[in-house]
């Protein structure tokens, strides 16, 4: 089945959270991914969903947020113009010889060195959901102590004006 | 005006225009009890939350406002809950305001204390927990807006006890909102020819009238919409007043326990038309038989049930009253088949009963009857069961609105509380509850509100000691093997009704029942009327 990206504004209040989530388990829908955070406007809040699923679970995720009374806006994203990122924190193992290893395979992803120590690195990596998954493949040859993955958030790009 | 937020609740409440409130005390909701008498509220006591639900739906439905009911924390909501997903599943709109803990108890597990907003999520429209006095009014004046607009439901206030005591500065109600929170489609042009086209196609069409009708007060415009094309008429459990029961077009209640009339239509039928329908499965018991088989268009006013349950060919979003209205006005664009209406009518205008029973009463007969010896604007309410699906069959409704169901949720334990909110809302008209044997005994505990309120119901109870609609199933589906459906200790009913106060009579068989019924409606007050049935008696049809 297919991924689908959807956007919902809701407003910044207790409980929003809550009520979408018991939605999507009510209704038997299946949510890869929730990422939430507030806009530039405190009393707003974005939140990007990955839904998994064929076009009508799409279509009745959509409608069904858009009755939630505290939610404004839903937003099925067209994959072609939608910008997405997931950001992700991976602990390596590395001892001090497989270290210049790991460096250039982290470069070479653009990903950042943020902790090291005599045994292991934290890795930050922000990108596409698949760059991350072809990343992760490659430090499990070294060894994955710990990791840590974001959902989703995604963006329509601007058209010029 | 300075007041406590308790008599502010109370003001909005009068001020929303309700003038009963259905509730149940208890420590979280004591600051707005004790302002109740000052309120001009009237407050009904019912013996179980549950019951409260019921009844503030009924009222509201009856009179045409939002019901309201009153609970405390804890085991108050948990029983109301029921009630609630009830209202829910009829989109009937219902506002409950509930007590909690005080703020700094929230979360402790505090005596009484549930989590409110966590347990009505999935059966409320939308629900708020309070967490400072500046929110309460512009929420309470919300709750209600939300609770009737677009496709109504019940909405749920948690009030935590020490914000009931603070003082708010109480103003008048301006009408703001903090967004537009209403439904604001138009009804679609393209959609609207497309649908007009198919219908001009159409060689069997069929109406599928739901609870939108009535919700919409759409009775009228349906009736005319149907009579100008001539399209047969049948309905869903909770669309069975949109129209006259003795319209020639009027087919009855289709699906799972319809009338043979209406089911035949709607598997001979190539286009269907659903108003104000959400499609359940007992309306239409295989979806992808029918979407192969027909042109579906549905009209709703919720676009989320439109392609939920059956991919629609043509749809409409927005309020019943409002397209049938525009699809009137270019009526002249369509021609219907006539046969078609004709051969759907015949078999559905002859009498069923001409077989009588002379050791218990027939069901059926019975109800004929009694729809001819009650008057159009009666109200009649139902529990849940064989009984129910037997007046929807077998009881000929004259108006909308008359009959007071669980459609959706299917809730025994309905129809007394609900009689009883009706009443107090239609306190001229006849009100009469139908009760199986099974629901009552869930529902017998609001006898005391019956008569503490002072409402007059007549009971009609239909006994054969089994909890027939399942003891039916067991037949069906289980090889009679019945199991857990025999009523076995048996309370005597005269007992009960006298235990009440309450004049009894019991019906034996078909030649008592014209006595029966005359001696019920004649009696002033409420009135018990018992009628002994035999479990064999089902649901399916028995009209050949």
């Amino acid at each position: 089945m297919a991924k689908h990206i959807l956007n919902a504004l809701v407003e910044n209040r207790a409980g929003i959270l809550a009520k979408m989530a018991s939605l999507f388990a009510r209704r038997g829908f299946n949510i890869d991914s929730l990422a939430v955070g507030v806009t530039q406007n405190p009393e707003v809040s974005a939140t990007t969903i990955v839904v998994d699923g064929d076009a009508q679970t799409v279509e009745q995720v959509e409608k069904q947020l858009s009755k939630l009374i505290d939610v404004i806006k839903v937003k099925t994203l067209a994959p072609e113009t939608t910008v997405s990122r997931e950001l992700s924190l991976i602990k390596v193992s590395c001892t001090a010889e497989k270290r210049a290893e790991i460096m250039q395979i982290v470069d070479i992803f653009r990903a950042k060195i943020i902790d090291i120590c005599d045994h292991a690195v934290i890795i930050e990596m922000t990108g596409t959901g698949q760059k991350i998954d072809a990343f992760e493949e490659i430090m499990h040859t070294f060894g994955i102590l710990e990791m840590s993955r974001t959902g989703m958030i995604a963006m329509t790009r601007s058209k010029a004006e | 005006m300075e007041m406590t937020a308790a008599e502010a609740i109370l003001r909005v409440i009068k001020e929303q225009g309700t003038d009963v409130v259905f509730g149940y005390p208890g420590a979280t909701t004591a600051p707005i009890y004790d302002r109740l008498p000052q309120s001009g509220l009237r407050h009904i006591l019912t013996r179980n939350e549950q019951g409260a639900a019921h009844a503030a739906v009924a009222y509201g439905i009856a009179s045409d406002k939002v019901g309201v009911c009153i609970v405390t924390s804890g085991p108050g909501v948990t029983n109301l809950l029921t009630g609630i997903a009830n209202a829910y599943m009829d989109s009937v709109p219902l506002v409950a305001i509930t007590g909690q803990v005080a703020c700094s108890q929230v979360g402790t597990d505090s005596f009484q204390e549930v989590d409110t907003t966590g347990v009505t999520t999935p059966v409320t429209k939308h629900n708020y927990l309070i967490k400072n006095k500046e929110e309460l009014l512009p929420v309470l004046r919300e709750a209600f807006i939300i609770a009737k607009s677009g496709r109504p439901g019940p909405v749920v206030v948690d009030v935590p006890l020490d914000i009931q005591k603070e003082l708010v500065e109480f103003t008048p109600d301006a009408g703001e909102m903090r967004r537009n929170i209403l439904p604001t489609q138009k009804i679609d042009k393209r959609s609207l020819n497309r649908l007009l086209r198919a219908l001009g196609r159409a060689k069997k069409p069929l109406i599928i009238a739901g609870g939108g009708i009535m919700k919409s007060g759409a009775s009228e415009e349906l009736t005319r919409f149907a009579q100008a094309l001539g399209i047969p008429v049948a309905s869903t459990m909770m669309g069975l007043t949109a129209l006259s029961g003795t319209h020639p077009l009027c087919l009855g209640m289709v699906g799972r326990h319809g009338t043979d009339a209406a089911n035949q239509a709607y598997y001979e039928a190539d286009t269907v038309l659903f108003i104000g329908s959400r499609i359940s499965d007992r309306t239409v018991p295989d979806w992808d038989e029918l979407s192969g088989r027909a042109t579906i268009i549905h009209i709703d006013i919720d676009p989320a049930e439109i392609n939920k349950n059956i991919p629609a060919d043509i749809s409409l979003i927005g309020d019943c009253k409002e397209i049938l209205s525009v699809l009137l006005a270019r009526i002249g664009e369509v021609h219907c088949p006539e046969d078609w209406a004709k051969k759907c009518a015949d078999k559905s205008k002859k009498k069923a009963f001409s077989k009588r029973s002379t050791h218990s009463v027939t069901p059926a007969f019975f109800l004929e009857l009694l729809s001819e010896k009650t008057s159009d604007d009666t109200l009649i309410t139902t529990e849940v069961g064989q009984h129910q699906i037997w007046v929807a069959k077998h009881y000929t409704f004259q108006k909308p609105n008359t009959l007071l169901t669980s459609g959706g949720f299917g809730t025994m334990g309905f129809g007394l509380p609900a009689a009883i909110g009706a009443k107090l809302a239609r306190p001229a008209q006849t009100v009469i509850a139908l009760e199986g044997d099974g629901s009552f005994q869930m529902a017998m505990p609001e006898l005391a509100t019956m008569k503490q309120a002072g409402t007059e119901i007549k009971i009609v109870l239909f006994t054969n000691r089994s909890l027939g609609m399942v003891r039916e199933y067991q037949t069906l589906m289980y090889q009679s093997n019945y199991v857990g459906v025999d009523l076995g200790v048996y309370p005597r009913f005269d007992k009960i009704a006298e235990a009440y106060d309450i004049p009894y009579r019991a019906i034996r068989c078909d030649s008592e029942v014209s006595a029966g019924i005359d001696a019920m409606l004649s009696c002033p007050g409420s009135f018990l009327l018992e009628l002994v049935i035999d479990e064999s008696e089902t649901t399916v049809s028995q009209e050949e």
